[in-house]
């Protein structure tokens, strides 16, 4: 699961700043994206491009690994068998969908253990979502639904991008999510329909989530030039904007029709423009916790950080004198 | 962490995370082993992609749990990323004109008309 990976750089001047590239290649570059062909590993990109995927595919990866921290400790408070075999195997998928991706954002040349160094400074950012706690069996039915629906969006968008190993990896990561969101889906179907404290519980659940997830997908971004050539190159596939409002347009209807409502009471679709309409978000709140002041951030960090201190024995007891880095092949 | 921070979750509470940094070395996650996974007997493994590991051991565990956590399978092969000898993607062109061989090809051989024709003489 995934999102917001278009979020506006802290220096606007790098957004602007861009390398003088050869116009031949940077022609047939352009060509060969039009045509609908992939790029390559080692294919000549410009440079813009090699960062900003780096920058994508690497969030992407971050924000699978620790989307997975707010649901794995609800595995052993999984209500029923069935929840808890379910829940353990998402978070597997979870788990292997970020090393997939660090293996795609690697062809780039950037290592893995600098990606996670980056992670574990606070350089590198993740879905904000995840800064969220998980207070109620329902908050991690609300995270397997609609945060799973929302990174599904995102995801199938940039599937059809042009980079060959981050499409190779969306295509198996698309397949999984599947999973997961009718999982979500069916655990969510549950409590809305079942007591009514259960009822109650996940509206409570869904009024925290709201927020959250309208900023999923990151402020406008229609105005970013930015934006634009992400788009001609295939990197960036649909602006937030869009992604939103298609989300919203499958989603909302599903949730409504089990008699749960987002608490916002201008969420309504125009039908002239067909587009959603919602109340402002508090975009100042986002980038607060973008900037590593949301409720869980330091948490989220701290316990990364943990797993990376128990584990090294680990690594250590199984490395040999041959292990070395190498740039995985596709 | 600060109190304030403390987590809502007794299993994270009770941990004693770590302060300060952490910083992961060169090659701490070792290099990586290119996958291969046959989906039944008679048909060809195929690569899925690749997995880090620090020898073709436990690249095959990491493999498994990887790449054949669903579906079908019957057999892997890791083969270390190094390993592999590749053409240059850059040289696709020596490839262009293998479509045009139509010698090559079981549709460039049609002599129907011809035995249509030979017949019609007989007659």
């Amino acid at each position: 699961m995934y999102g917001g990976g278009f979020l506006p750089e802290e220096n606007p001047k790098k957004q602007t700043e861009t390398v003088a590239e050869d116009p031949a290649l940077l022609a047939d570059f352009q060509a060969r994206i039009d045509r609908g062909e992939k790029i390559e590993p080692h294919d000549w990109m410009p440079a813009m491009y090699r960062k900003q995927l780096i920058r994508m595919i690497e969030q992407h990866a971050h924000s699978e690994i620790i989307g997975a921290l707010p649901e794995g400790t609800w595995i052993t408070r999984a209500p029923g068998f069935r929840r808890k075999m379910a829940l353990i195997a998402k978070v597997q998928d979870e788990i292997g969908h970020g090393h997939l991706l660090y293996t795609a954002a690697e062809t780039l040349g950037k290592p893995r253990e600098q990606m996670i160094n980056d992670l574990l400074s606070g350089k590198s950012k993740y879905s904000n979502v995840f800064n969220y706690p998980a207070i109620t069996w329902a908050d991690v039915t609300v995270i397997g639904f609609l945060i799973d629906a929302a990174a599904i969006v995102n995801q199938l968008a940039n599937s059809k991008g042009s980079y060959g190993p981050y499409c190779r990896a969306l295509e198996r990561i698309c397949a999984e999510e599947a999973f997961h969101l009718k999982q979500g889906h069916d655990a969510f179907v549950y409590l809305a329909t079942g007591t009514p404290q259960q009822h109650e519980m996940l509206q409570a659940a869904v009024n925290r989530w709201y927020k959250p997830i309208i900023h999923f997908f990151g402020p406008s971004d229609k105005e970013s030039v930015h934006s634009e050539q992400l788009m001609r190159w295939k990197v960036k596939m649909a602006s937030n904007d869009d992604m939103r409002n298609q989300f919203l347009d499958m989603y909302v209807p599903k949730v409504r029709e089990v008699g749960i409502d987002f608490p916002d009471p201008n969420l309504k679709k125009d039908p002239e423009t067909g587009k959603w309409n919602f109340s402002d978000p508090d975009w100042d709140e986002f980038y607060e916790v973008i900037n590593g002041n949301g409720p869980c951030n330091a948490e989220r960090l701290a316990v990364r950080k943990w797993a990376e201190q128990k584990g090294r024995w680990v690594r250590q007891a199984l490395a040999t004198p041959y292990t070395k880095s190498t740039v995985p092949l596709a | 962490m600060s109190d304030q921070n403390k987590s809502l979750d007794p299993r994270i509470a009770r941990l004693e995370l770590p302060q300060g940094e952490s910083i992961v070395k060169p090659d701490e996650y070792w290099g990586t082993f290119e996958v291969f996974l046959q989906e039944k007997r008679g048909k060809f493994h195929q690569h899925v992609g690749s997995v880090h590991a620090p020898e073709q051991e436990m690249a095959l565990v990491f493999a498994k749990e990887q790449y054949a956590r669903r579906g079908k399978c019957v057999n892997m092969w890791v083969v270390k990323t190094t390993d592999i000898f590749a053409f240059q993607l850059a040289d696709e062109d020596m490839f262009a004109t293998t479509p045009d061989k139509q010698h090559r090809e079981a549709g460039m051989y049609k002599v129907r008309d011809r035995i249509q024709e030979y017949q019609n003489r007989q007659k």
